[in-house]
């Protein structure tokens, strides 16, 4: 049996090729201005016809920074000041031009540059009440998601 | 040419936390202060324009001054609240709808870094949720990419909280009165890289208010009113860089601090290198070297090298936030933009004492900019 597909906290921004998961936005149709998340008009050319886009799984870095204290609710990781482990956060351009808000999978400064190439991935952020691990998108460092698939 | 619109009163109760005091409480000393300076009783008021984010309505204020049965409009325009009710007021002079109008702000917010809703900004829960939905993140990143774009050292962030809170220590009302060294604030802790702790204003308490009329009769209430050549607010464009945003177009646009400020200096028939002395916000100091350049005050990237020579200090060409600003005083949202204008006017009327502007300042500018995306800026004449 394949492992259960992860319990999403936002499963309306992804879409699965298998265990890979693609962001997923919509596109103008009037003047092809691409959104993320989906929404219903286009703030650029105040069209209302939009339809939906693939945003791709691969990125690079655009801008970043480490959140180093612990956001107040509605954050629900459900951790405390003394247990909070930072989390990286980043502007990511995806091949549309569009730069997409993300956690990162790394909270080392040491480890993020900006134009670094980077890749979709899926990390529990918080147990539901069930036990059971809920995920969130983030983008990892390419190399260390598919070594050896897309980069080299 | 719309008639011009004069400063007559001006009443601060000072920035900073109060637990003894409500926030309508400071907003009523501060009202109460600017009605004295004008020398004008509460019931010649014709108009009111005031705001609070976190402390109730504006209009409760009447309940303390007086129920004179004005018409007081509640302004919610987040940071650029105090900014709003400011060009609402002058408008309304304009138009001559009062003969004399108040601006007004207050606020109290609850300690530590703001906690907004998603819903209440039109945004998706998880975005609050998964930890995305945070002001301190929106001007980290910001202020990442624009050292990056511009070729700004982070040694740049560090000047600006020195000189804030130098400036700070000569502000008698002033919240933060301790000079800080280079080192305290380079080695602070971090709380969004590149932005450490003594490169942020804090959330606080306090009131600000103006009393206004037109210039033709401002003589009568005082003998030094000041002048509002501009009062423009200005809200975002699609692609500019703004706060609580999942995502940023792919093509930028000029932020709304850029328009506002090409309206201001417009409507004055003014440039910046006439403004003499500045209030830009200073939310964080990565900020305040992006709004040095978006108000046309230097080219960007040029920021790095006014600030270690010294340009922005109180003898310099370009002195910028000469009370300490925001970094020094906090933020009640509702009063800050106010603040801002109430420094200016002190300084135009030669009262700043060990901080005061040499060379006789004649003209001065001030910028708020907050969420969602929105900039007012004044530009203000002795």
């Amino acid at each position: 049996m394949p492992p259960p597909p992860p319990l999403l906290a936002c499963p309306e921004l992804l879409r699965f090729e298998g265990d890979r998961p693609h962001l997923l936005g919509c596109e103008c149709a009037a003047c092809g201005e691409v959104y993320f998340p989906a929404t219903t008009s286009c703030t650029r050319c105040l069209s209302s016809r939009m339809k939906d886009c693939d945003l791709g799984h691969e990125g690079t870095l655009w801008s970043w920074t480490i959140q180093d204290f612990l956001p107040k609710p509605p954050y629900n990781s459900g951790e405390t000041p003394e247990n909070f482990r930072p989390y990286g956060v980043g502007y990511v351009e995806m091949a549309s031009g569009i730069k997409v808000e993300a956690r990162l999978t790394t909270a080392d400064p040491a480890a993020l540059r900006i134009g670094m190439p980077l890749e979709l991935t899926v990390i529990p952020y918080r147990v539901a009440d069930d036990g059971r691990e809920v995920s969130t998108f983030a983008f990892a460092p390419a190399t260390s998601v598919r070594k050896g698939i897309h980069h080299g | 040419m719309a008639e011009d619109v004069a400063i007559i009163g001006i009443g601060l109760h000072p920035f900073g936390r109060h637990d003894e005091l409500s926030g309508r409480a400071q907003g009523a000393n501060a009202l109460r202060a600017a009605l004295k300076d004008a020398g004008v009783s509460w019931d010649r008021v014709g108009v009111a324009y005031g705001g609070s984010h976190d402390a109730g309505n504006a209009d409760a204020l009447c309940n303390d001054l007086g129920l004179t049965g004005l018409p007081f409009i509640n302004v919610a325009n987040g940071c650029a609240t105090g900014g709003s009710a400011l060009a609402s007021a002058v408008a309304a002079i304009r138009s001559g709808e009062a003969e004399i109008a108040v601006a007004v702000g207050f606020d109290k917010h609850p300690r530590g870094a703001f906690n907004p809703h998603p819903r209440d900004w039109g945004l998706p829960d998880w975005y609050g949720e998964t930890g995305l939905m945070l002001t301190t993140q929106f001007f980290a990143l910001k202020t990442r990419r624009y050292l990056h774009e511009h070729g700004i050292g982070e040694d740049a962030l560090v000047r600006v909280a020195q000189r804030a809170f130098r400036n700070g220590a000569l502000t008698p009302h002033a919240w933060r009165r301790r000079e800080l060294s280079f080192e305290e604030i380079a080695g602070s802790m971090p709380v969004n890289l590149p932005l450490r702790q003594y490169m942020f204003c804090t959330p606080a308490e306090g009131g600000a208010a103006l009393v206004l009329c037109r210039a033709a009769v401002a003589q009568r209430f005082h003998a030094r009113p000041i002048l509002v050549k501009a009062a423009v607010v200005r809200t975002r464009h699609h692609g500019s860089f703004e706060v609580f945003s999942p995502a940023l177009a792919a093509q930028q646009a000029p932020a709304p601090t850029v328009t506002a400020s090409r309206a201001a200096f417009e409507q004055a028939g003014v440039g910046p290198r006439d403004i003499d002395v500045m209030q830009l916000q200073d939310t964080d100091s990565g900020s305040e070297i992006i709004h040095i350049a978006e108000n046309g005050f230097c080219e960007h990237g040029e920021q790095e090298r006014l600030l270690r020579d010294g340009d922005t200090e109180i003898g310099g060409r370009l002195p910028i936030n000469t009370d300490g600003g925001c970094l020094a005083n906090g933020e009640p949202i509702g009063a800050s933009g106010l603040r801002q204008v109430i420094e200016i006017c002190t300084q135009l009327r030669q009262d700043a004492g060990r901080r005061q502007v040499p060379g006789d300042p004649r003209l001065g500018y001030t910028h708020v900019y907050g969420a969602p995306g929105v900039s007012g800026v004044t530009i203000l004449q002795r």
